[in-house]
């Protein structure tokens, strides 16, 4: 149960963290960070894909708000849970996760594994966004570099926030 | 229909991610003419009046700032004055209304939504129809053109910033008056704009102003920038050039929404001509 609070109040504060601070991120107008995809990255491995698909479907919509993009985040995180379902189901065994570890996070499943899963993911997620967004072949050097300064920003700040509030406690 | 459901129940994620894509993406394309979206955007009451909120704590760290611009603006409006500019012809225009002017009113309002660093940007108002705005009407600050308002609703509009890959504003050079059209720039750059299909006979020269001519919904003359960088000439018919934008879109805070009063019997008539000419 406190789970489920745990993560509506992630949802919450991350859509915030996205609408009234990273919005006004731009370094060089060419690298903005988009964190909120992190609720997707930590919803726990058990979390049934009826309530998975729903859930991205909504935090991309309330980013859209902030955005006035109707659609476009929407997609891309819609795109996201997807291409997380896919991961998951080749990297991690069933049978472990269902009772040691809840939730995919750095201190839970390690450095490598974390890193991998949060950069494939943010890559997928960007990708799809900037090209959705700009959808034109005519400046496609200009969108692959923002796609790819962008995603390294965003995979800074998932590790940097994975350092901080999920580090493996020491027994 | 057992198999059926087992292999759905089966491939559940790409279903469900087939649905969810094809709903997001049908939001995506139809939003240009899809009204029942806007509970989706800045001008719907939640996120409008959280803007509002956060806005109204980052004014007081800018303060210094506004007041400074304000008093600027006041001096500059007192210049007007004297010369009688900025209010004294808009009065003169009620009185003597001849057939063809057109005639404009000014609405200031604040902007609490604004950004640069996407390539579709828009601001958000805190003022909406309950204040006269409609769809439509263009949007200027001090400095120049600022955006066209694309959607409304009670005490918000929605501004389709200058700075977005679909604005098209018809535009002159004002010493020459020669016609082309203005956008934003290719690389994203929100101080650089590009004034494109200009006669090749046309001189140009690093420094000429760029103003709205009459077939946009501006008034004539509002400032859009100054020309920074020429390409040299070619065997084409038309010119580019490059446009120094006027207005500084990353500390907007005041702006003027415009009013064109004769706009609606313009529009009726144009739409009378082309039921004429459909039949």
């Amino acid at each position: 149960m406190s789970s489920v609070i745990v993560n509506i109040v992630r949802f919450i504060v991350l859509v915030f963290i996205q609408a009234f601070l990273l919005k006004n991120i731009a370094v060089y107008d060419l690298s903005t960070p988009f964190l909120y995809i992190l609720f997707v990255l930590l919803l726990p491995f058990q979390t049934p894909n009826l309530l998975l698909f729903p859930l991205a479907f909504v935090l991309g919509l309330s980013i859209d708000a902030f955005y006035d993009t109707p659609g476009l985040h929407a997609a891309a995180t819609v795109l996201l849970a997807f291409v997380r379902v896919a991961f998951i189901s080749i990297t991690v065994q069933k049978e472990s996760s269902d009772n040691t570890v809840p939730e995919p996070t750095i201190g839970s499943m390690g450095f490598r594994w974390f890193f991998t899963y949060a950069a494939i993911l943010t890559l997928f997620h960007h990708f799809f966004l900037f090209n959705l967004e700009v959808f034109s072949w005519n400046e496609i050097e200009y969108t692959l570099s923002r796609f790819l300064l962008s995603s390294l920003f965003t995979v800074f700040l998932i590790l940097v926030s994975g350092f901080l509030f999920f580090r493996k406690k020491k027994v | 229909m057992r198999h059926l459901l087992i292999f759905i129940t089966k491939y559940s994620a790409f279903f469900l991610f087939l649905i969810f894509e094809g709903f997001s993406l049908y939001i995506f394309v139809n939003y240009n003419d899809f009204q029942k979206a806007s509970f989706i955007n800045t001008s719907n009451e939640i996120t409008g009046n959280l803007y509002n909120h956060v806005n109204n704590l980052n004014d007081y760290l800018r303060l210094k700032e506004i007041n400074d611009k304000l008093a600027r603006e006041n001096a500059a409006l007192r210049n007007h004055f004297k010369s009688s500019k900025f209010i004294d012809t808009t009065r003169s225009q009620t009185v003597i209304d001849t057939v063809n002017k057109q005639q404009y009113t000014y609405l200031e309002a604040r902007v609490i939504n604004n950004s640069v660093n996407s390539r579709v940007n828009y601001l958000t108002l805190n003022k909406g129809s309950n204040n006269g705005i409609e769809k439509g009407m263009g949007v200027v600050s001090n400095a120049g053109v600022v955006g066209i308002v694309i959607q409304t609703s009670p005490h918000f509009a929605i501004v389709r910033s200058l700075l977005h890959k679909d604005t098209r504003i018809s535009a002159m050079l004002a010493k020459s008056k020669e016609g082309g059209s203005f956008r934003w720039a290719d690389d994203m750059d929100p101080r650089k704009g590009l004034l494109y299909d200009v006669a090749n006979s046309a001189q140009p020269r690093l420094g000429d102003l760029v103003v709205t001519d009459e077939h946009s919904l501006f008034p004539i003359g509002i400032p859009l920038g100054k020309v920074s960088n020429l390409t040299p000439k070619t065997g084409g018919f038309f010119l580019n050039m490059e446009v120094r934008l006027a207005v500084n879109f990353s500390n907007l805070d005041y702006v003027f929404v415009i009013t064109n009063k004769l706009a609606r019997e313009q529009i009726t008539l144009e739409s009378q001509q082309n039921k004429d000419v459909d039949e």
